[in-house]
């Protein structure tokens, strides 16, 4: 499958192992990316909060600049930065004068053509019960699938099916032997960009999704955006100071969970850059998903 | 006409129906949105309080809501929207009541680092045209004199190779659009 790559900056900064784990997989399960070349950034949560028109122009300029470059298919693996560039699209679809004002704006045509994925929607094509036969490992864990608010919401934008339960994460950690939990926090909020402004708000909300996942007896949570993993994983700190307990509970990537079913070191796929380290190792293994012939291969 | 809101437009209802579509009468006060919000504790009016006072149609209600903090500390989670059996989009207008607010210059005393926050951000993209975090970081705790915030989580970052200390520049890539849309910055 080839397809167009818009990455985002997180991806360049703060959650490079997002970045870095993509790639190492990418070649392993058939996935080839073109990366838009003199991308943008999608203005993230901010142009929304202070100018909508601002908010659409960003993210339809870096769509402008795939059709330029023939991309009829684009992934963009930040939930964040999908959620902004669906968002744009499906209101410049809606309205034409929204769209010809965009289109001023920003000074490049724009048809619209281009299809946005997020990164669930493409693993689930690449990795089918077919495939994962192939794989050399496993990630025989429980795992809490986390989902957050931008992968699922708003039905508008998104088309998810299941907006209060989705099951996309949990399908595909079944596929590559994880045991997906039953849990409530699936997509509640982790507080988003509130990371650096109300720390503590953070904490809080990320401290309740945690609790559930370790009651319910996760050994890692697995999410799929990078404002996610920061706040679940580099504000362990602030997590744990108001919660007055301690967490230790690993949060990977899903790119890095297939990545160590993929038999890829942790330093390829950047688990040396959390801050609550990645330790699956000697820890109970499940073993429901796996195949009966291959249960030795895990033991 | 039945249906005819006579007074709407020189309200904030009125603004709100006109950028967005939003009928903020079609909420019914059932309290959903309130009850799932991840916010709602921290707010000094609820969700649904909130679309109550834009319903009263006066500008003194019209005027508290601008100037309430509420409207800084929605996360645009969209939880409320999902869960309204009315469908209105309250994330939609908040984002209209955060612009008429910064305008109007109503902004919530307790609200200006989540403003600066926004400033420091965009402002970082209009210089560099992608999002350089340290830099972003630099400048809110320069506009904000939260000096030692994070003292303890940037070295680590940056052992971890998770922050880069020189910038690369593409403003040009974003100069139309900011010279367009930039003036709430
Ligand atoms: S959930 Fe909808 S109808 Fe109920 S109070 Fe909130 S906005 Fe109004
Ligand atoms: S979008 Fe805003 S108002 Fe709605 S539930 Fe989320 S934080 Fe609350």
């Amino acid at each position: 499958m080839k397809i167009g790559l818009y990455p985002g900056c997180s991806l360049e900064g703060s959650a490079r192992e997002y970045a870095e784990s993509l790639h190492a997989i990418a070649p392993k399960i058939g996935l080839e990316l073109k990366e838009v070349e003199g991308w943008n950034c999608c203005g993230a949560s901010s142009a929304h909060a202070v100018d909508h028109l601002l908010s659409l122009a960003l993210p339809a300029k870096i769509l402008a600049q795939a059709e330029q470059q023939n991309i009829d298919e684009l992934v963009v693996p930040c939930a964040a930065c999908y959620n902004r560039l669906a968002s744009a699209k499906t209101e410049m679809a809606a309205e034409q004068k929204t769209r010809d004002e965009v289109v001023k704006i920003m000074n490049m045509p724009y048809s619209g053509s281009t299809t946005i994925k997020n990164i669930l929607e493409v693993l689930d094509h690449l990795l089918t019960p077919e495939t994962v036969k192939a794989f050399p490992a496993f990630f025989p864990y429980k795992v809490a699938c986390y989902y957050g608010c931008l992968l699922v919401r708003p039905k508008s934008v998104v088309h998810a099916e299941r907006m209060e339960d989705p099951v996309q994460m949990d399908e595909l950690m079944k596929r590559i032997g994880a045991a997906p939990l039953d849990w409530g926090m699936k997509t509640e909020c982790c507080g988003a960009s509130f990371s650096i402004t109300r720390t503590d708000i953070v904490g809080k909300l990320c401290g309740d999704i945690l609790e559930d996942a370790v009651v319910r007896g996760a050994q890692a949570v697995i999410v799929a955006c990078p404002m996610c993993h920061s706040n679940l994983d580099m504000r362990r700190a602030e997590i744990e100071k108001v919660a007055g307990k301690k967490y230790d509970i690993p949060v990977l990537y899903i790119t890095q969970a297939i990545g160590l079913a993929l038999g890829l070191t942790p330093k390829q796929l950047g688990l040396q850059r959390h801050f609550v380290p990645v330790s699956l190792q000697g820890k109970q293994k499940n073993q429901q998903n796996v195949p009966a012939a291959l249960k030795a291969a895990v033991a | 006409m039945l249906h005819s809101e006579p007074h709407e437009d020189s309200f904030l209802a009125g603004t709100i129906r006109q950028k967005t579509g939003v009928s903020v009468q079609r909420c019914y006060q059932c309290g959903k949105c309130s009850a799932g919000c991840p916010a709602a504790s921290e707010m000094d009016i609820a969700p649904s309080v909130v679309l109550r006072h834009l319903q009263l149609q006066s500008s003194e209600a019209d005027k508290h809501v601008l100037g309430s903090y509420s409207i800084w500390l929605c996360l645009t989670c969209h939880t409320c929207i999902a869960r309204c059996p009315m469908e209105v989009d309250l994330p939609k207008v908040m984002d209209v009541l955060r612009a008429e607010s910064l305008k109007h210059k109503l902004v919530h005393p307790k609200a200006k680092d989540i403003v600066s926050f926004h400033r420091s951000f965009l402002g970082t993209i209009r210089r560099f045209g992608r999002l350089w975090e340290m830099g972003f970081v630099a400048d809110y705790k320069l506009r904000t004199g939260h000096l030692m915030q994070d003292i303890a989580v940037a070295p680590v970052m940056f052992e971890k190779g998770k922050l880069s200390l020189i910038p690369q520049f593409r403003k040009k890539l974003v100069s139309r659009i900011f010279a367009a849309r930039g003036g709430n910055i």
